[in-house]
């Protein structure tokens, strides 16, 4: 097995380009599993913790910022640098793993992998990220809705490396939600996202861990674009956050497995739905002048 | 392939270093450095726990080749000679040692808690320890030790 250590990006796509079986490695808080269990032996690892352009982060200029972040930027820095500029990214950055986890582990890694109970999807599926991939042929920005292709799946071509993903401010509240046994370390059961766009009286929800992919429940999103009542202030009626869980419920393909059933996948889901639902409400209720 | 590393303010070198192989592996294995333990090699426990240019991690989950020309510190560079760093001290002093497998990753976690937040609350000392398993379930004199040490720092 060979050892790989470009130190820029050039680099980096020339040796994907020579080698596509080679195994990019970031934060290795899932490739180095794999190896350490004997569970895959690549040809080569790609070690990309020496190309310092993966490692940043910048905003686009003009009012509607956009943020580039950076593949390799670990999770910790996600926390601490853009909490407020891409606060759902945060939130489900924060589930994930540990400290030590958290400060090895990636986006880029994350999208990489494709995992379905990876902890950022949903947000990425939400907040109308776009994924950016480079090869010596050129660079392309892939919608995140188009990227995971199945079960450790995505839309990668073997020359491919994922570069950054490119998310838009939050222009309304977001929220994720986990399910697992504690409340560190665990992968996913189940986790949900929701983002509102009051302005465009919009919304966006989408699932982990309960389908072969992450995905958006579309169903479950026109209900709320349709029935919340947008401007008008006050709680929501338990009538309509119950729909929407089961709009979300039934958007869901969950299987049984260790960690658990598709029965408790849907109903957590449905829960889950409700829950992120009702704190997202509130969170533009107290933004909105009118409650003032 | 040889690798070369800084560990514990030290330069060292190893040789025949298979490029899949752990931080981990190299510190106990080729660089006589037991003091990480290795335990689930999968980032669950974090009994390997060392910084990497200053900043924790699982050994485990370092490839060897990525640790080339980088500085690593070990629960076995904390003390001062003879003199056991303050996070140390609290864990002798409050009996936060069981069997003692978990304790070197738990005295670097600890210790990179209290550099950063010198005075931690309960729930950040547990936010902060959330990635270091205790399998004798020892926590509560884990939590006195740091306490401790954050009043004695």
């Amino acid at each position: 097995m060979d050892f790989l250590r470009p130190t820029t990006l050039d680099e980096a796509l020339a040796a994907k380009a020579e080698r596509p079986g080679a195994v990019p490695i970031a934060g290795g808080t899932d490739v180095m599993v794999e190896l350490n269990f004997d569970h895959r032996r690549p040809e080569a690892l790609l070690d990309l913790t020496g190309v310092g352009e993966l490692a940043e982060w910048s905003r686009s200029s003009g009012s509607d910022g956009e943020i580039r972040l950076g593949a390799g930027v670990p999770y910790t820095r996600v926390i601490t640098e853009l909490g407020g500029r891409l606060p759902g990214l945060a939130m489900a950055s924060r589930t994930v793993g540990s400290p030590q986890i958290r400060n090895r582990g990636t986006v880029g890694g994350n999208l990489g992998s494709a995992s379905p109970a990876g902890d950022t999807h949903p947000v990425l599926l939400v907040t109308g990220a776009r994924v950016e991939v480079a090869s010596v042929r050129g660079t392309r920005l892939i919608p995140a809705t188009e990227f995971y292709t199945g079960v450790k799946r995505n839309a990668l071509a073997p020359d491919e490396l994922v570069t950054a993903v490119h998310l838009p401010e939050a222009t309304g509240p977001q929220q994720f939600a986990k399910v697992g046994t504690r409340n560190a370390m665990v992968i996913a059961v189940c986790s949900f996202a929701l983002a509102l766009d009051p302005d465009r009286a919009a919304a966006r929800a989408a699932i982990g861990s309960a389908a072969p992919t992450p995905r958006r429940a579309v169903a479950a999103e026109r209900f709320l674009a349709e029935e919340l009542p947008w401007g008008t202030p006050g709680p929501l009626r338990d009538s309509l956050k119950r729909r929407f869980g089961e709009l979300v419920a039934e958007a869901t393909e969950p299987i049984d497995d260790v960690r658990g059933t598709a029965a408790y996948r849907r109903h957590a889901l449905a829960v889950l739905a409700r829950r992120t639902l009702t704190w997202a409400w509130n969170d533009q209720q107290e933004r909105s002048p009118s409650c003032a | 392939m040889r690798l070369n590393v800084t560990v514990n303010g030290r330069p060292r070198q190893a040789d025949d270093v298979w490029p899949g192989e752990s931080l981990l592996y190299v510190l106990r294995e080729r660089l006589g450095l037991p003091g990480s333990k290795n335990a689930c090699e999968q980032g669950e426990c974090g009994s390997c726990t060392v910084y990497l240019d200053d900043v924790p991690v699982c050994s485990c989950l370092v490839a060897a080749g990525q640790a080339e020309g980088r500085q690593v510190r070990t629960v076995e560079g904390l003390a001062e000679g003879d003199r056991l760093d303050p996070v140390q001290q609290s864990f002798v002093d409050a009996g936060a040692v069981q069997c003692g497998f978990c304790t070197p990753g738990l005295v670097v976690a600890a210790h990179d808690l209290l550099r950063r937040t010198p005075r931690p609350s309960d729930e950040e000392i547990r936010e902060a320890l959330a990635g270091n398993l205790c399998r004798c379930t020892g926590y509560e004199k884990i939590l006195d030790a740091v306490r401790t040490a954050a009043d004695a720092s």
